[in-house]
């Protein structure tokens, strides 16, 4: 004997197949907040999270990704960081710092309508690298700079 | 009600330029309270959402790590006067605001 009513039978079938209709047309790289990769503590598994399988498989894009932060930074909690894809189809933006208890900073995805770019201050724990992955067209692209903090930004007032 | 986005948006050349400042603690969790010494929970935007005359043209996604009142730069081609840029954020407790600029 069913344990739903007909109408309810009904109602959880619409619902499930509406599941089943989003998780075939949302892309591999969905565009919500990502829980799971923000609370990875290993940079390593950080960027694994974000659908990375095969590091070997990410291209070298530091001459197509102009990544601008300071040098050094005295105030680890304001730490400017600025970014601007040339690669053609850029899809997305992965902000990395890679010494704060979760490294993964933020992402941003962008539409045709706005500029491959995006200007933002981050929070940096300690002198660490800024790693920056662009999703462009299906294919990962990545440079890094590193900057060196005087006063962590994370716990400290 | 209380604003929470702030805009400076420029138009020239057929590209809009739009910064905006969140007024948000963005609250890492690890900080702790002077006076009581407690932790102060951790309570940050993970979400914002920017739409030109209602289509969605950027989402943005961010952690603890972003700083407090955070300031966000991006540019729009293809804008003329009179669209509107508007934002839209989330918070981890269920908080959230809004705030719009007509292209001048």
């Amino acid at each position: 004997m069913s344990l739903l009513q007909s109408t309810e039978r009904r109602e959880f079938l619409r619902s499930a197949f509406a599941i089943v209709g989003t998780l075939i047309v949302t892309p591999s790289h969905s565009s919500d907040w990502d829980q799971i990769a923000y609370n990875k503590t290993r940079i390593v598994d950080s960027i694994k999270s974000v659908g990375i399988d095969d590091f070997s498989n990410i291209i070298d894009g530091s001459d197509l990704i102009e990544l601008n932060t300071p040098e050094i930074a005295e105030n680890g909690a304001i730490v400017p960081i600025t970014i601007q894809s040339q690669i053609p189809q850029t899809e997305r933006i992965f902000v990395f710092s890679e010494k704060n208890p979760q490294p993964l900073v933020s992402d941003y995805v962008f539409s045709t309508k706005v500029t491959p770019y995006v200007a933002s201050r981050i929070k940096m724990a300690e002198t660490s690298y800024v790693h920056v992955l662009v999703l462009a067209d299906g294919k990962f692209y990545r440079t890094a700079k590193e900057v060196k903090v005087t006063i962590g930004g994370c716990g400290e007032e | 009600m209380e604003k929470t986005v702030r805009f400076r948006a420029r138009l020239s050349d057929g590209i809009a330029n739009i910064k905006l400042m969140i007024f948000h603690e963005m609250e890492t969790g690890y900080r702790k309270d002077k006076n009581s010494g407690e932790i102060i929970p951790q309570h940050f935007i993970h979400t914002v959402h920017v739409d030109k005359n209602n289509e969605r043209v950027l989402e943005v996604h961010w952690s603890r790590s972003v700083s407090k009142n955070p300031y966000l730069n991006f540019m729009v081609p293809g804008a003329q006067t009179g669209d509107t840029i508007t934002v839209t954020w989330f918070d981890n407790k269920g908080f959230s605001g809004d705030g719009s600029v007509e292209l001048k």
